[in-house]
């Protein structure tokens, strides 16, 4: 029977189905973090349980670590604490640590592909919604609660029932200045914030195809915001060479081995799924949000949609305009921006800053603007530096961070004060979620470029020149 | 985790006929920075409940008097966004056990199972029917019973059965967690892991 590329590798992690219950899947990679993971520790020890498989499980601070500074210590008492007890509890039950300082720490969605370390056919979690970003490699990757957590440092296994199947396809080219997080945006706005719950997401088609993996990974982190349990893209070439000569990726005579296994993973022809979507990139603008979910967003020259347009629920579309102070039926360009946040496990990546750089080059950062700009790991930093966009940045009057989730959850010092507008890169714009009180907009790397060198909502397509949108896409 | 095991519940409900409630509201950043379980609950819908200086915002309905109650009844998508377990541990601790919505978001109920919130999904029809029950009179009791499936508004006469696999009906209802069943399987699974690719 013809197979999803889904159901391959799920099937193929069921250690038991529970009649009308869930199904044990086994974990081959768990991620944890400082957040989610200590109450899951303590959870162990109540118990008297260790991990069963350290050697599966990687651990790295990001979700509170400070932006600067990062080598002294962790002002915050609190945020100290769990970083803290990660180091112990990683330490006591011989789990890999990346803390702060190590020069492979940075977000955990950032550092697992750069290592090597999430790899095609896998199952993955971690408790973090954005564990969906792995599923770029054609790896089932979803987010978990810190009881499954501390299921799956107890048994390597989780029990979830299997979801149901959304593919999602996009075909055609895209325009100049259109970027994955467009393409992402785009897809959650027309199926709203509750449009793929129950479903794990397949994207097919030749957008994905010609897509880098920066691009699919910004792709399948944004798939948790239409509530989706997770989103994949079937390995191809791209994958493969990303992956080669990667730390932690086989090598020799496993590489071999593990590449014919990877090819086989795909969606064979005439395989069942629930439920199709299909879009053409030629309708796909430079997005922005206006609300307060991922949903709410709309092309960067179109107009807000009144009550009667908009989807989604008319309760939340009037309680979200009425935070950001924003009309009905108006457009968003000109709109005054304060901040400008570039960086979380959305769009972190290198391929981002070179994007950003493209519109920043030869401009300078508008006055009245504060931008964060931030690499989702020290690799990212490096290349940043090493390719020369670090001095273009600073040329423009911006500085660069060090890495970490920062100003998307605001856990740590980098928040958005109460009222102020910030367009942002990150995946949420819930209301009080990059500080409390602040307004965000969410939109791709060029589009926070235009707003961090203007000072205002601008479409970026007006400020690439022709030779500078080969370089960004 | 230990939770009070979950059968019959009659109580009165708190109306929160507010769409897509995301896990920022229900438990904002900032305060999951606790390593441990606790204190939670007082947290609760933060932004909404308290202004900047603290005080609490008389229009939120958790502040309102007229209505108390164990069973929290909210909008469509319920709890979307991110997977944090605090959300649910918050709403536990405050002292709801159970929270109805016309549809959740998968994590978040996936969570509520395994702290021992019962999330009913009822039809966008039946959910109207509970807010207007309510909002005309506070002092409305819903019964959930979990044995039969079944939410019923005795007031009115109007009921709905609900949907829950069997193997979580089962857990809630004699306080049993997945962990315990999956030490029993410790076996199977460590067979599974030799043959297991990565």
């Amino acid at each position: 029977m013809p197979a999803t590329l889904f159901d391959k590798v799920w099937d193929s992690h069921v250690v038991r189905k529970i009649e009308d219950g869930p199904d044990i899947l086994f974990i081959d990679r768990h991620f944890i973090h400082e957040v989610t993971s200590p109450v899951a520790f303590l959870g162990l020890a109540n118990r008297g349980l260790k991990v069963m498989f350290p050697q599966k499980t990687f651990a790295t601070a990001d979700h509170n670590t400070p932006t600067i500074n990062q080598h002294l210590p962790v002002e915050d008492p609190l945020s100290a604490k769990q970083l803290q007890a990660l180091e112990v509890n990683t330490a006591l039950h011989g789990i890999s640590h990346w803390g702060l300082g190590n020069p492979k720490n940075g977000i955990v969605h950032v550092v697992g592909p750069e290592n090597g370390i999430t790899l095609p056919g896998m199952t993955i979690v971690c408790g973090d919604s954005h564990t969906s970003t792995h599923g770029a490699f054609g790896a089932i990757a979803f987010g978990i609660g810190t009881s499954e957590v501390e299921m799956v440092l107890s048994s390597q296994c989780i029990m979830q029932p299997k979801p149901k199947k959304m593919r999602i396809n996009v075909n055609g080219r895209l325009g100049r200045g259109i970027t994955p997080k467009d393409v992402a945006l785009y897809i959650i706005s027309k199926l709203t914030a509750a449009g793929a719950t129950g479903y794990f997401v397949e994207y097919a088609g030749e957008v994905f195809r010609n897509m880098s993996m920066e691009g699919r990974m910004t792709v399948c982190n944004m798939s948790i915001e239409m509530g989706a349990r997770g989103g994949m893209v079937a390995p191809d070439e791209t994958t493969f060479a990303y992956i080669r000569d990667r730390e932690q990726a086989p090598s020799g005579e496993a590489w071999e081995q593990a590449l014919s296994y990877w090819k086989t993973l795909k969606s064979d022809e005439g395989a069942a799924f629930d439920l199709e979507h299909y879009f053409d990139a030629a309708d796909i603008e430079p997005m922005i949000t206006y609300g307060t979910n991922p949903g709410m967003g709309m092309g960067i020259t179109q107009h807000i949609p009144t009550a009667g347009e908009a989807g989604g629920g008319k309760s939340s579309y009037e309680k979200s305009l009425q935070y950001m102070g924003f009309r009905e039926a108006e457009g968003m360009l000109g709109k005054k921006v304060d901040y400008v946040f570039i960086g979380s496990c959305t769009n972190g990546r290198i391929e981002d800053f070179r994007s950003f750089a493209s519109i920043v080059k030869g401009r300078k950062k508008a006055d009245h603007v504060t931008a964060w700009i931030v690499p989702g790991s020290h690799v990212v930093e490096k290349q940043i530096r090493e390719e020369g966009i670090y001095d273009i940045l600073i040329e423009a009057g911006f500085e660069l961070r060090q890495p970490g989730c920062s100003a998307c959850l605001a856990m740590n010092d980098d928040k958005i004060p109460a009222g102020k507008y910030a367009v942002s890169t990150s995946n949420r714009n819930f209301e009080g979620r990059q500080g409390p009180g602040s307004r965000t907009m969410l939109a791709s790397p060029l589009v926070a470029a235009a707003a961090a060198v203007t000072g205002v909502v601008t479409d970026p397509r007006e400020l690439l020149a022709e030779e500078e949108l080969v370089a960004s896409l | 985790m230990a939770y009070d095991k979950f059968t019959v519940l009659k109580s009165r409900a708190v109306p929160m006929p507010i769409e897509n409630v995301d896990t920022d509201q229900i438990i904002p950043a900032r305060f999951l920075k606790a390593t441990e379980r606790k204190g939670f609950g007082d947290n609760l819908f933060r932004d909404w409940r308290y202004d900047a200086q603290g005080a609490p915002r008389k229009d939120f309905v958790l502040n309102d008097p007229t209505y108390s109650g164990k069973i929290l009844v909210g909008g469509k998508n319920f709890g979307s966004g991110s997977s944090r377990e605090h959300a649910a541990w918050a709403v536990y601790d405050y002292g709801f056990r159970c929270v109805v919505s016309s549809f959740f978001a998968d994590i978040f109920k996936n969570n509520s199972l395994n702290v021992g919130i019962l999330p009913v999904q009822v039809s966008p029809e039946f959910l109207d029917k509970l807010f207007s029950a309510i909002i005309a009179n506070p002092e409305t009791e819903l019964e959930v019973s979990l044995p039969e499936q079944v939410i019923r508004i005795p007031a009115t006469g109007d009921s709905e059965s609900f949907d829950i696999n069997s193997y979580k009906k089962h857990n809630l209802m004699n306080g049993f967690d997945d962990i315990d069943y999956l030490q029993a399987m410790k076996d199977d699974i460590g067979a599974f892991a030799e043959r297991s690719r990565y």
